[in-house]
């Protein structure tokens, strides 16, 4: 350890966190699909539901985000197999960053659903539509596209959160380069490798959502002059 | 106004107290203690990482909107630096990475500055939104008394941003709480990592755990309601000076 960085470790331990990088993203993406199927349930639960339910859904809601993902990870990774549902640490994960995030995506989708105007509603009565069709044809593309930029931001903040994942020893980057790290003792490079990954990445998607947000915005412009 | 909060309030801390005298006469009694001086760690970082991160918010936002070109970039590579990366990564490295640089701080010193740099830097946006939120017609009204720019900012515009920023700062403070978690991970005691060791004690994993996550929730529905009553008393303040 005489130099501040090592090039030659530093070009070893890359294939490595490449390989990490792929479950990382994966967990990203399976997580992100569950939240956004799971906010889904949880906001039409919490307006269209009887009261019972309501109740339920949001007090579920408000618990989960006011707690830490980090222990309801260990809450699932330790309490599910005590019910005999045993999982890998993987879906362990995967789950818990759905169930955490599709309780924020619930309220983005809430606050989507109840910008359509009621109007809409009525006029799918009139037409004599059914609830069901009215929802999947005519509330829901209205509702959706301007709440995508808001459901992208918790997309990146999900992917920032998997390092949490390494708590349940699962093989995504930072428990990787954690165990690079203490085979080496040397931590400075497999760490900051990871970091400038999540830059990268977060810097790019931020990229992204914000020409997807102008794109939106010019097109919602266009329809409504 | 807030009925429900104080409902849900009442009833997770009446839930808490009573998850604590429960385990207090069962046969669960002795890790009370343990319990408790875990949450004292946790309340400890909440506290010293709010503090750090209202000052790195303020100075890189400050820094980011007025400053000298230098300072600006300094303050945009923060901003971008600690949103763009995970808070856990942050915290390793520092706790990690540091020492090989020959700075070796205190497992509690590293939870306090990471995680209150992290939300500062969140934080830093929301300050400048608030800033810029007020009236233009403040600047030019304090131009026009002839104030000097930090007289301005110190005395007409901060005072009104400080409003705006009040709800935006209470969702902070809750991801702060959230995220003093993850010192459990650095080898400090706190709520989450005594929740852990008894955990692997006992195997009682439900009961510790629903104990913890209430603690959680109760702390974090005491932060809403007390951000919401210094939003009401900051407001009342505004309205008192306003013409109209």
């Amino acid at each position: 350890m005489t130099t501040v960085w090592d090039w030659d470790y530093a070009w070893e331990v890359l294939p490595i966190l490449a390989e990490a990088a792929v479950i990382t993203l994966q967990v990203t993406v399976i997580g992100f699909a569950l939240a956004l199927l799971l906010g889904l349930v949880f906001a039409l639960g919490r307006m269209m539901g009887p009261k019972w339910l309501r109740y339920g859904v949001t007090a579920v809601v408000e618990f989960v985000r006011s707690t830490p993902l980090l222990i309801q990870i260990f809450f699932l990774y330790y309490v599910l197999p005590d019910f005999g549902i045993a999982m890998d640490a993987m879906l362990t994960g995967v789950l818990a960053l759905g169930l955490h995030y599709g309780a924020y995506c619930a309220e983005v989708y809430r606050a989507g659903l109840e910008n359509v105007s009621k109007g809409q509603w009525e006029a799918s009565i009139a037409l004599n539509l059914t609830p069901w069709t009215t929802f999947k044809d005519v509330i829901l593309p209205q509702a959706i596209p301007p709440i995508v930029p808001a459901l992208g931001n918790y997309l990146v903040a999900l992917f920032k959160e998997t390092p949490l994942l390494s708590a349940i020893a699962v093989l995504e980057l930072m428990q990787t380069a954690k165990i690079l790290g203490s085979e080496s003792f040397q931590y400075t490079e497999p760490i900051t490798l990871v970091g400038l990954f999540f830059l990268v990445f977060s810097l790019i998607s931020a990229y992204l959502i914000r020409r997807v947000e102008l794109r939106l915005n010019r097109r919602r412009g266009v329809q409504r002059s | 106004m807030n009925n429900k909060a104080a409902v849900i309030l009442v009833a997770s801390v009446v839930s808490f107290t009573l998850g604590l005298v429960a385990a207090t006469f069962s046969d669960m009694s002795e890790f009370v203690p343990e319990l408790l001086r875990g949450l004292l760690i946790t309340l400890q970082v909440t506290a010293g990482g709010a503090v750090v991160a209202v000052t790195a918010a303020l100075i890189a936002a400050l820094g980011k909107m007025y400053g000298p070109t230098p300072v600006r970039w300094l303050a945009m590579t923060y901003i971008e630096a600690f949103r763009g990366t995970s808070a856990l990564v942050q915290l390793f490295w520092l706790f990690y990475v540091l020492p090989h640089f020959g700075i070796t701080l205190e497992p509690m010193t590293v939870g306090i500055v990471a995680l209150g740099l992290n939300i500062g830097a969140y934080g830093a946006e929301v300050v400048r939104g608030a800033i810029g939120s007020v009236p233009k017609g403040q600047w030019e009204a304090g131009v026009a008394l002839n104030m000097s720019r930090m007289q301005l900012l110190r005395d007409v515009i901060l005072p009104q941003a400080f409003v705006a920023m009040i709800p935006p700062w209470g969702n902070l403070f809750i991801e702060l709480l959230k995220a003093t978690a993850l010192v459990s991970l650095i080898t400090l005691s706190d709520l989450a990592f005594k929740a852990q060791q008894i955990n692997q004690n006992t195997l009682r994993t439900v009961e510790i755990f629903t104990v913890v996550l209430l603690a959680y929730l109760a702390i974090s529905l005491v932060i809403t309601m007390g951000m919401r009553a210094l939003e009401r008393r900051a407001a009342k303040g505004l309205r008192r000076g306003r013409v109209a």
